[in-house]
């Protein structure tokens, strides 16, 4: 059941979008104007290229997200059996944590944290 | 208290005594379309009435009164201008990526939507990893504001895509570490079987104490950063990106980004209700057995939307008071102070967890 429920959940938000785009083409009057079809800039023409460089900054920080997301992932499981696991659990997870931490230590010395 | 469980398997029993099973699921799907269409935009627009009034009221104005009594019918009046604004397609841009990125957004905006439990027994999703497939489906989010930017070709909504991104996978982390600290405390990842324990022993943050309380103020700031909202909002920083991601959309595509974001609001301050605030469970007091009788003839879904609606109420404060944040501000927070505090967090609460030092 619950899985039909996924799926229907997903269908409803895919239909509500077509259902609402359709419903606004239809209602809404059209005109053309070539200056329209341009990508907003303040009243002039946009120059250069619009899909340019953008901060080497995004990159790093993207491929860190990466390393603790997926660590912290391994914790989930042990989340709920912690209390019947106790200290024994926790001193092993504490290791885990430690190596997580050393992760973020190093780059944070190596100034990957610092925006430039 | 209520158990809506009952209401469901009798209205299952009833149309499979008429119907075969699999006609009596689909109509049952269908009503949970319906129920879900109806609740988000009902909630969406009582959203966007109260910003509109609370903002009003904190920057000293009278807000919408034009359109209708006191304003009311302001949304309504919105909604059908957007509706009847044209869909500009762009030149240059790419169209496909460009119309699909609402339906990502709004897909990921409905799957979190439908995690929330809204009374006992009363929930659309309702896995046994609901904390976790909550997590991961609100991530796909992040892809719509990504293509929204990206394939409308144009510089602002690139910039505003990229400092969406990096804020919205940065903040999940600290998201993900205060609902571990939750999970901890409750053993287990379900968010009925969560909100159940919190009515059998008392509200998380009560029982989990200091470190709950940490974890409590941890979601707050990630939360509104996870919203785009408040003092995070570069991503559609007006003043200097025009309007981020959602530049180049207009008419009712633009609506879409609109009504996620102020959906996704609502599901920040609902979740926050639901894993530290009880929920529906009801407020109770050790002792006092006439208050407590009264307090659980309350509905709870009652309880579910005031304890919600508190925490809402709560981020449009912050987000009208506080100035924006500049980029390098706004990761040094997450990834020195609050994703360190997180961890500190984990490890306290697991301390507490394993010695029995919870309150009970």
């Amino acid at each position: 059941m619950n899985f039909t429920l996924l799926v229907t959940v997903v269908l409803t938000g895919i239909l509500f979008v077509a259902i609402v785009v359709v419903l606004a083409q239809l209602l809404a009057p059209r005109s053309y104007n070539p200056m329209k079809e341009e990508p907003y800039e303040c009243g002039i023409p946009a120059r250069g290229p619009q899909w340019g460089h953008y901060h080497l900054g995004y990159y790093l920080f993207a491929i860190l997200f990466l390393m603790f997301d997926v660590e912290t992932m391994f914790l989930f499981p042990w989340a709920v059996v912690a209390k019947s696991l106790g200290p024994q659990g926790l001193v092993a997870v504490l290791f885990f944590l430690f190596i997580l931490v050393l992760g973020l230590a190093y780059a944070w010395r190596k100034g990957a944290l610092k925006w430039h | 208290m209520f158990d809506f469980t009952t209401v469901s398997t009798w209205f299952h029993s009833l149309l499979t005594g008429v119907m075969p099973e699999w006609l009596a699921i689909g109509i049952e799907c269908l009503i949970v379309l319906l129920f879900i269409i109806i609740l988000y935009a009902t909630l969406a627009i009582i959203l966007i009435y109260a910003e509109r009034k609370i903002c009003a009221f904190f920057q000293c104005r009278i807000g919408p009164n034009r359109v209708g009594k006191w304003g009311v019918l302001q949304v309504f009046a919105d909604v059908l201008k957007m509706l009847t604004k044209e869909i500009i397609k762009m030149r240059q841009s790419d169209r496909l990526l460009h119309d699909m990125a609402p339906y990502f957004v709004l897909v990921a905006s409905f799957l979190t939507f439908s995690c929330i439990p809204w009374n006992k027994g009363l929930e659309i999703l309702d896995f046994n990893v609901g904390a976790f497939f909550f997590i991961s489906v609100s991530g796909i989010g992040v892809i719509g504001i990504l293509l929204a930017g990206w394939a409308s070709h144009s510089k602002y909504p690139m910039i505003g895509a990229m400092r969406s991104g990096a804020q919205l996978i940065s903040y999940e982390l600290s998201i993900g570490m205060t609902m571990l600290v939750v999970i901890l405390l409750n053993g287990s990842m379900q968010l009925s079987e969560i909100v159940q324990q919190q009515a059998d022993y008392g509200w998380n943050i009560v029982r989990g104490h200091v470190p709950a309380v940490l974890a409590f103020l941890i979601y707050l700031v990630a939360g509104n950063a996870e919203c785009n909202r408040g003092p995070f909002d570069l991503p559609e920083a007006e003043s200097e990106l025009t309007a981020g991601y959602h530049t180049e959309y207009s008419g009712m595509h633009f609506g879409f980004f609109y009504l996620a974001e102020y959906l996704n609001l609502f599901i920040c301050g609902a979740m926050a209700a639901t894993i530290f605030l009880g929920g529906w469970a009801p407020f109770y007091i050790q002792g006092a057995d006439g208050f407590n009788s009264v307090m659980a003839a309350i509905p709870g879904f009652v309880w579910f939307f005031a304890k919600a609606f508190f925490v809402v109420f709560l981020l449009m404060w912050i987000r009208w008071t506080f100035p924006r944040l500049r980029i390098d501000q706004l990761l040094t927070l997450e990834w020195k102070y609050l994703m360190p505090l997180s961890m500190i967090n984990i490890v306290l609460m697991a301390l507490v967890v394993c010695f029995g030092l919870t309150i009970n």
